[in-house]
């Protein structure tokens, strides 16, 4: 009887144990659903200890936020966010009278963006790290910033166009960036209907020339059917002196495109050969035509944005043109369209379609020299499908998007579909390798992966879904990146993190091509500003009519001047603060209560204005919102409003009852 | 063996100059905040340092503790400092010009006297940024002494301040040393 009941009790224990033995299995096998990224050297591959450099910046763009995030590779810290396209308070961005000029357009100020696509300026197809540029899609545009300050320094409009997408993609050696309509929109823009699309609408291609030292200008337009231009590459190497655009709704349709822009089997890469386009322009086989557009430069002398609206653009139509474009028949709605290191292979990555198409670009100069063409649209020869292609990457997955390359013969694609970074060999068209993305990957980046002399030493995964993979915050979840180490023959997944906005296409490049031009401050003796003031014994406050200028200064840890009285109601004060620190990392910045826009974070050596309107009488405090120093919280000061008719003279000082 | 002497004292007039090149000293103050340190040179004719902004800066850590501004235009050394120096490479050039052990050594000696003259009036000047503080300092801190070391090294509240000479300090001190070896060689030859 003891015995039995003793077997029975050794039976409970062993049925625990098993219990307890399974659950905790089921428990393993649920929190590495990352596919693997807890093997143990992972952690130290992403690890960069506190107080070192990250080997790469990695900048994302923020979609729908307008912006671009500058992170640490490959740690994933996040090191600015530089406002671009859409007004930034924290930065006083689109805010203070310097920076709102940057933001004008021929609709007025537009103050937000959708910015797409980031892209390094080149050298000989090497990323030389001294600007990055940016399109803006919704009210076409690009900029510029200047990567020894990570400031937008300029911004130019695109006429003619509606959803600048296939932008700005640079060609060998900056000498252009281009833009592409994504939406067909009537030419000229004017007032017709809608299913008028085929006969009245028209898609456009721009070439924006970019000078020495950045100046960008419309170098000219090329006239093409109303498609759909969705992405972009320029050529290299061989292929230099061409852009590729992908297009879609070569249906010509302007209702329902899901289904209706999804009918052809193939659609087209255009490929138009801007050196040919510059013959060209030299031969005056353009049209000038009058059109409407914003271009914004930010001095950095003077600190100031300036806006000049220009009022035309040269034109070039393919029919007054031959071969200045030819279409590549190409399955079916490609997205992405991506050019080799060698710059031989152009990649169109056939968004509905499972399958890769890889055009060769010396078959394609071979079946031009051949003519063989299947027909002409609008003066531009379609090719022959099977002259120019090279090679097909067949099931590789579901929903190819965009094509990176590693430099070492292989490229990596992204599939959106099925959630996959495929590995592949150009050339033999095989797959070697396939990693999971959580989830719906879109662009895919490796520093300098577009460019010539890609560094293949990391992928990162740019995901437009998140679902389960943070902590939730409410129904909108934050957007991801995932980073691979790509060194090896299989990927492997290290490190995944959030990203501001929508991330869609990022740029790479390694620190040492940035690090040494960045500047730690503006030379004060370099400031023009028209406001400026040079130091304590320039700052006063100045009275035209109902105008009142503040030549304010501050430096640890004051204004000067602190205290300001003779303001009435009813003024119009421009605070022009300028900061006469020259050190690196010390910006002051400055709020004044009641301000109907944002603060001012001035960098040493700058000059910001924001304008304050006061609406009622009383004394109101201003202040510097950003800790300068251990007296910081002191940096204070007061204004005082008087009524209208007030006699109350203008007067202002700094420091016991001395006036300054 | 004959021209040693008159040669090495040449070279010696020529360090000497080279205070007009390069700094004579130099301070350096380390805080984690400034990881690349503020560094302060001092001229014989002028305050300095690696960029224009140095002295603001310094200025600007000075005045938490209520210390002085530094402003070059109140050290009247920096003005009449110069013009010692061209009388002593005057003197130089006359020493080669007498050519005798006694010339070459009494400039040395000159140039000795002259050098603790100079440390102990950098002495006095850096007790008095250092200890003659507003009595309206935003920051007082008792018993702490906000004087720069002479020559070394020492922790000044958050700081290390280093005190060395720079080139131009060892060029001339190496003048000396030339002068001396060119009265000793002129003597034993």
């Amino acid at each position: 009887m003891k015995s039995k009941r003793s077997y029975l009790i050794i039976l409970g224990l062993a049925i625990t144990i098993i219990a307890i033995l399974g659950y905790g299995c089921e428990n393993k096998a649920s929190t590495s659903k990352s596919g693997g990224a807890l093997s143990s050297d992972v952690a130290s591959q992403v690890y960069v200890p506190p107080g070192e450099y990250d080997e790469f910046y990695g900048f994302m763009s923020g979609g729908f936020s307008g912006q671009i995030g500058v992170y640490g590779i490959p740690s994933g810290r996040l090191l600015k966010v530089i406002p671009v396209f859409s007004v930034d308070p924290e930065k006083g961005y689109g805010f203070n009278e310097e920076t709102k000029p940057l933001l004008n357009t021929s609709h007025g100020f537009v103050p937000w963006d959708d910015a797409h696509h980031p892209e390094l300026s080149q050298t000989n197809g090497k990323t030389n790290g001294k600007w990055i540029f940016i399109n803006g899609n919704n009210t076409p545009r690009i900029a510029r910033i200047d990567l020894s300050t990570f400031e937008t320094t300029e911004i130019i409009e695109i006429p003619n166009s509606g959803g600048n997408h296939s932008s700005p993609f640079t060609t060998e050696n900056t000498e252009y960036v281009v833009a592409g309509t994504r939406f067909g929109v009537p030419y000229p823009q004017k007032d017709v209907a809608i299913n008028s699309y085929a006969e009245n609408f028209k898609g456009m291609l721009t070439f924006v020339s970019v000078k020495e030292e950045g100046d960008m200008d419309i170098a000219f337009q090329v006239l093409l059917p109303a498609f759909d231009y969705d992405l972009a590459h320029s050529g290299k190497g061989n292929s230099h002196g061409w852009t590729f655009f992908t297009t879609y709704n070569t249906e010509e349709k302007s209702t329902l495109l899901e289904v209706n822009a999804s009918q052809n089997d193939k659609d087209f890469i255009a490929a138009v050969n801007w050196k040919k386009a510059e013959e060209y322009i030299k031969q005056g086989k353009f049209k000038e035509i009058p059109a409407e557009y914003a271009h914004n430069v930010y001095d950095e002398k003077s600190h100031v944005a300036t806006s000049t609206l220009k009022k035309s653009v040269k034109v070039l139509t393919p029919e007054d043109c031959p071969g200045l474009v030819y279409f590549l028949p190409t399955p079916k709605s490609p997205h992405g369209v991506d050019v080799d290191p060698t710059g031989e292979y152009i990649i169109g990555n056939g968004k509905l379609s499972a399958d890769l198409t890889v055009h060769s670009f010396s078959k394609m100069i071979k079946a031009i020299e051949n003519q063989s063409f299947e027909t002409t649209i609008e003066g531009i020869p379609v090719l022959k499908f099977e002259e120019v292609v090279a090679g097909v990457v067949k099931d590789a997955g579901l929903g190819p998007l965009h094509t990176e390359f590693d430099g070492k013969g292989n490229a990596y694609t992204s599939f959106f579909i099925s959630s996959d970074v495929v590995k592949w060999k150009l050339g033999t068209w095989e797959v070697v390798d396939k990693a999971k993305t959580f989830y719906s990957v879109g662009h895919i980046m490796i520093p300098g992966g577009d460019s010539k002399e890609p560094q293949g030493k990391y992928l990162v995964a740019l995901n437009k879904i998140t679902k389960d993979r943070y902590l939730p915050t409410g129904p909108e979840l934050c957007h991801s990146a995932q980073l691979y180490d790509i060194s090896g023959d299989k990927m492997k997944l290290l490190l995944d993190f959030p990203t501001i906005g929508e991330p869609h296409y990022a740029q790479g490049i390694s620190a040492d091509r940035i690090v040494p031009n960045v500047k730690k401050f503006y030379p004060i003796e370099e400031n023009t500003h028209q406001y400026r003031a040079m130091g304590e014994k320039d700052a006063r406050v100045e009275r035209e009519g109902n105008i009142v200028h503040v030549y304010m200064t501050t430096i640890r840890s004051h204004f000067a001047p602190d205290n300001i009285e003779g303001i009435k109601v009813g003024d119009k004060v421009y605070f022009h603060v300028t900061n006469l620190e020259q050190d690196w990392d010390v910006p002051h910045g400055f709020s004044v209560m009641g301000a109907n826009n944002a603060e001012l974070l001035i960098m040493g050596g700058q000059t910001e204005t924001l304008i304050w309107e006061p609406k009622k009488e009383g004394v109101f405090p201003f202040y510097c919102t950003d800790f300068c120093s251990a007296l910081h919280q002191e940096m204070q000061g007061y204004i005082r409003v008087s009524p209208r008719n007030s006699n109350i003279a203008l007067s202002w000082r700094l420091g016991e009852d001395e006036e300054i | 063996m004959k021209h040693v002497p008159r040669i090495l004292m040449a070279v010696g007039v020529a360090a000497l100059l080279g205070l007009f090149i390069f700094p004579m000293w130099q301070i350096t103050l380390i805080a984690p905040q400034y990881p690349d340190g503020v560094t302060m040179y001092v001229y014989i004719n002028k305050l300095g340092g690696e960029n224009p902004s140095v002295i603001q800066n310094i200025n600007i850590l000075n005045h938490y503790v209520g210390m002085k501004y530094i402003e070059p235009d109140a050290i009247p050394e920096l003005k009449y400092f110069p013009f010692i120096i061209l009388a002593m490479a005057a003197l130089g050039l006359a020493t080669i010009l007498i050519n005798k052990p006694y010339a070459f050594w009494i400039w040395a000696g000159l140039m000795v006297v002259l050098a603790i003259a100079g440390m102990y009036d950098f002495y006095l000047w850096e007790y008095d940024y250092g200890h003659n503080l507003s009595p309206k300092a935003p920051i007082k801190i008792p018993g702490a002494s906000f004087q720069p070391p002479l020559i070394g090294t020492k922790e000044i509240i958050n700081f290390t301040a280093t005190s060395l000479p720079h080139l131009g300090g060892y060029l001339a001190g190496s003048s000396i040393l030339l002068a001396i070896t060119a009265g000793w060689i002129k003597r034993k030859f």
